[in-house]
């Protein structure tokens, strides 16, 4: 077993782009949940929508400026349309609306009869040219770098130029969070999480302030499908319900209404799923295969969510009295 | 006494063979592969002429990371992981092409693709009248994947143009036996919404569970279909005992919160769908194999096993709306759905009720998922994903916790599914049937059936 190899990329996965991804996602999905109490199911909806619309657009020819407000735009859209029908019912409404209109997007964008425009089933991928508005950003010469132990590119696909670039966002996605969480807004919405009936009777228009909180995470979540989809391709099914419940496990990892809970999350579930899934496939076990030790690592991705929402609700940076997950 | 001792043997040997033969069963047909940061994978989809998917083909593929040879499976796709980037050769083997077919290129038995790690490379090989045509000029439709739930011998389903009239029956038909059948198992979701709160996100599995254990006591025991199919439902009823034995009733004596719970049936259904595929692999698994029969009804053709399946399924429906209306259990069930803490105090067994609506449930949807793996020609480890949101549409679409909602809906919601292919593109039916849920919710929150106080 090839210890040095395996722990280089278990190390290289904590600061890989699809990491700072799902942070941004769980960011975005704390803001529903930790700060407001909303059970979105639906997040990679968002994430689809914003890397198909800044996909679409890029390939399009828009500055790369562009392409991101597109993809905002689109979260918007999704929160407002997503909102309507169901922030006004209970809570577990919202949930099977959400992980159903996810569930709209991703079998619209990954038809056939929309090949023309979202590449069908097999997706967009870099030589569609969706990476170049990006690309051409990059400060750095061409080539790759290696520092201390990894090797990347500098600008193409996986890149530090992408790795700088998702973690200064989700840099500025927890410093907002943060602030937020201690201004009179975020104090409205830590009421409606706790007593929605409170709120209202304050004269708040609780409607209004669910909806700003779903748009605002929907957001994370669709510049989250940026970076997630940057290093690889555009793909429908990548963006699916198992993403969904990923981001969940994250936030829940790291403890749902703190700021630093969904980095630590992402961070964390990746290195060990990376760590379990390489030790299984370079033990070379005889009765099992690679397929299955990726099987195996998901196993025990569902096993921690389990257990974490059983015995450790507030995660590991959580705070017991803060968030009792029950809200309404 | 004795017929039970022979079921139980029974039941043990049908296990022990899932153990022993689900391993080697899977090692040879070719595994859909998932590119990430260590890997990449090499894929592609060999399709004869007709377009059908060719199974058995033989592909080589030899570069840095090695060389290894792998057949295409019943879905006609192939995929190779390779631990190195680098040019990898592609060679096809035209010896096992199916019978008659051959490639549109016939000295074209290789090709070299670019493989980098995290990301996929397909080779195509097309099939068909040979046209001398340059193999570098690859037809994209080669590389399309069929969705998983086809549908099957639905006739004229596939053709294009015009909504005629006979079209129209037949979908009503498609629709209203896929409706039948996702009612069996959306009646327990909606029972155990009723009677202890939770929306079970893991029900999709218990579908799954039913149909590949159906799978494997006729491919791999060699049962016949109609015992696979009790001996099915049996093992699905007996894992809802257990889940609400090991799992639920501990938490709710936990006092853990229903939002909780609902997260806990999350993590379950990962556990369970990723353990189906560590057993059974990711492939299509068809439970019977053989050809089905068409049978005309008017303009409508169906095939004699849906006709049995919706026959089945509207039988146990009945009998389970009997159970319901007419014996104490049945009464109970209800008293609890209605009001929990009133039904306590009146001397019910609340846990008793929910042990037996679990165990229902579960055994209901097992059966759903035979019937359902048959309706779709094959079956496989995320069969109950997808199953499981139309699920939720049609419990939420008739009001969450009302055995008859769950039934109205899972009718409105598998006659829409089939009726809007005449519409929209046939791989968009599930969104047609989604979207159908969420107009609902806008005009009449509380369902179809249901009561206005549950909305909250």
């Amino acid at each position: 077993m090839d210890w040095t190899r395996i722990l280089t990329n278990v190390a290289g996965e904590a600061f890989a782009p699809a990491t700072a991804a799902y942070a941004l996602a769980a960011i975005g999905l704390n803001i529903h949940f930790g700060m407001t109490g909303l059970l979105n199911f639906g997040q990679a909806g968002f994430m689809l929508l914003g890397a198909y619309a800044y996909a679409i657009t890029a390939i399009a020819g828009w500055p790369f400026f562009a392409s991101v407000i597109a993809a905002m735009v689109a979260a918007v859209l999704f929160g407002i349309l997503l909102g309507i029908p169901t922030l006004k019912l209970r809570g577990d409404y919202l949930s099977i609306v959400t992980i159903a209109a996810a569930e709209i997007v991703r079998i619209i964008s990954r038809s056939t009869s929309l090949t023309s425009l979202t590449g069908g089933n097999s997706g967009l991928s870099g030589g569609d040219g969706y990476k170049e508005s990006f690309e051409s950003l990059c400060p750095f010469p061409d080539g790759s770098t290696t520092l201390w132990l990894w090797t990347y590119p500098n600008c193409t696909s996986n890149s530090w130029w992408l790795r700088l670039v998702a973690w200064v966002a989700v840099a500025i996605g927890c410093l907002l969070v943060w602030r937020w969480m201690r201004s009179p807004w975020g104090r409205v919405l830590k009421g409606i999480r706790e007593d929605e009936d409170a709120v209202r009777a304050l004269g708040k228009n609780v409607y209004g302030y669910k909806m700003q909180a779903l748009v605002l995470g929907g957001i994370g979540g669709a510049i989250a499908g940026i970076f997630y989809t940057l290093p690889t391709s555009v793909q429908a099914d990548a963006m699916g319900r198992t993403t969904t419940f990923n981001i969940w496990t994250i936030l829940l990892l790291g403890g749902a209404a703190t700021v630093f809970g969904p980095v630590l999350g992402s961070v964390l579930l990746w290195t060990v799923f990376m760590l379990v899934k390489s030790i299984l496939r370079d033990a070379e076990l005889s009765f099992i295969t690679s397929t299955q030790s990726e099987a195996f690592s998901w196993m025990l991705v569902g096993l921690t969510l389990m257990l974490l929402v059983i015995f450790r609700p507030q995660g590991v940076l959580g705070d017991k009295k803060e968030l009792a997950i029950d809200v309404r | 006494m004795r017929r039970g001792t022979g079921a139980v043997t029974l039941l043990v040997a049908a296990l022990i063979a899932v153990v022993l033969q689900a391993w080697p069963a899977h090692a040879a047909a070719s595994q859909p592969c998932t590119p990430d940061a260590t890997t990449g994978c090499v894929t592609g989809t060999v399709k004869t002429a007709e377009g059908q998917p060719a199974a058995g083909v033989s592909i080589t593929v030899e570069g840095a990371g090695g060389s290894s040879t792998v057949t295409t499976g019943d879905d006609g796709v192939w995929s190779v992981p390779v631990t190195a980037a680098g040019e990898y050769t592609v060679t096809i083997d035209p010896a096992t092409l199916p019978e008659g077919e051959q490639l549109r290129d016939p000295s074209a038995t290789t090709r070299t693709v670019k493989v980098l790690l995290n990301s996929q490379s397909r080779a195509l090989f097309p099939l068909g009248e040979p046209t001398g045509a340059a193999p570098s000029a690859e037809p994209t439709q080669g590389a399309t994947t069929a969705p998983t739930t086809d549908r099957p011998s639905g006739g004229d389903s596939s053709a294009t143009g015009g909504v005629s009239g006979k079209r129209v029956m037949q979908q009503l038909a498609n629709g209203l036996v896929f409706g039948l059948l996702l009612a069996l198992a959306s009646v327990g979701l909606s029972l155990i919404y009723g009677t202890t709160g939770l929306s079970s996100f893991a029900h999709g599995e218990q579908v799954t569970l039913g149909a590949i254990l159906a799978y494997t006591f006729v491919q791999v025991v060699g049962m016949d279909l109609w015992l696979a199919a009790i001996l099915a439902t049996l093992c699905g009823a007996a894992s809802g005992w257990l889940q609400d034995a090991g799992i639920w009733r501990p938490l709710r004596r936990r006092r853990v919160g229903l939002t909780q719970q609902m997260i806990v049936t999350i993590g379950l259904s990962m556990v369970l769908q990723y353990l189906f595929q560590f057993l059974l692999g990711g492939g299509r698994l068809r439970i019977d194999t053989t050809n089905p029969k068409p049978v005309a009804i008017g303009p409508v053709t169906l095939t004699v096993q849906s006709l049995l399946s919706a026959g089945i399924a509207a039988a146990v429906l009945a009998a389970a709306a009997v159970f319901l209306l007419y014996t104490r259990t049945g009464r109970a069930t209800r008293a609890v759905s209605d009001n929990p803490a009133l039904a306590a105090a009146s001397g019910i067994g609340v846990e008793r009720v929910i042990r037996i609506v679990w165990t229902g449930a579960a055994g209901l949807a097992a059966l759903g998922g035979v019937l359902v793996g048959l309706y779709f020609q094959s079956t496989a480890w995320n069969m109950g994903g997808t199953v499981l949101l139309l699920m939720f549409a049609a419990v939420t679409l008739g009001g969450l916790g009302t055995a008859w909602g769950a039934l109205a809906g899972s009718l409105v919601i598998g006659v829409v599914a089939e009726m809007s292919s005449l519409v929209i593109p046939s791989d968009m039916k599930y969104a047609g049937a989604l979207l159908i849920l969420i107009l609902v919710l806008l005009v009449r929150p509380q369902g179809i059936l249901g009561r206005r106080d549950r909305i909250g």
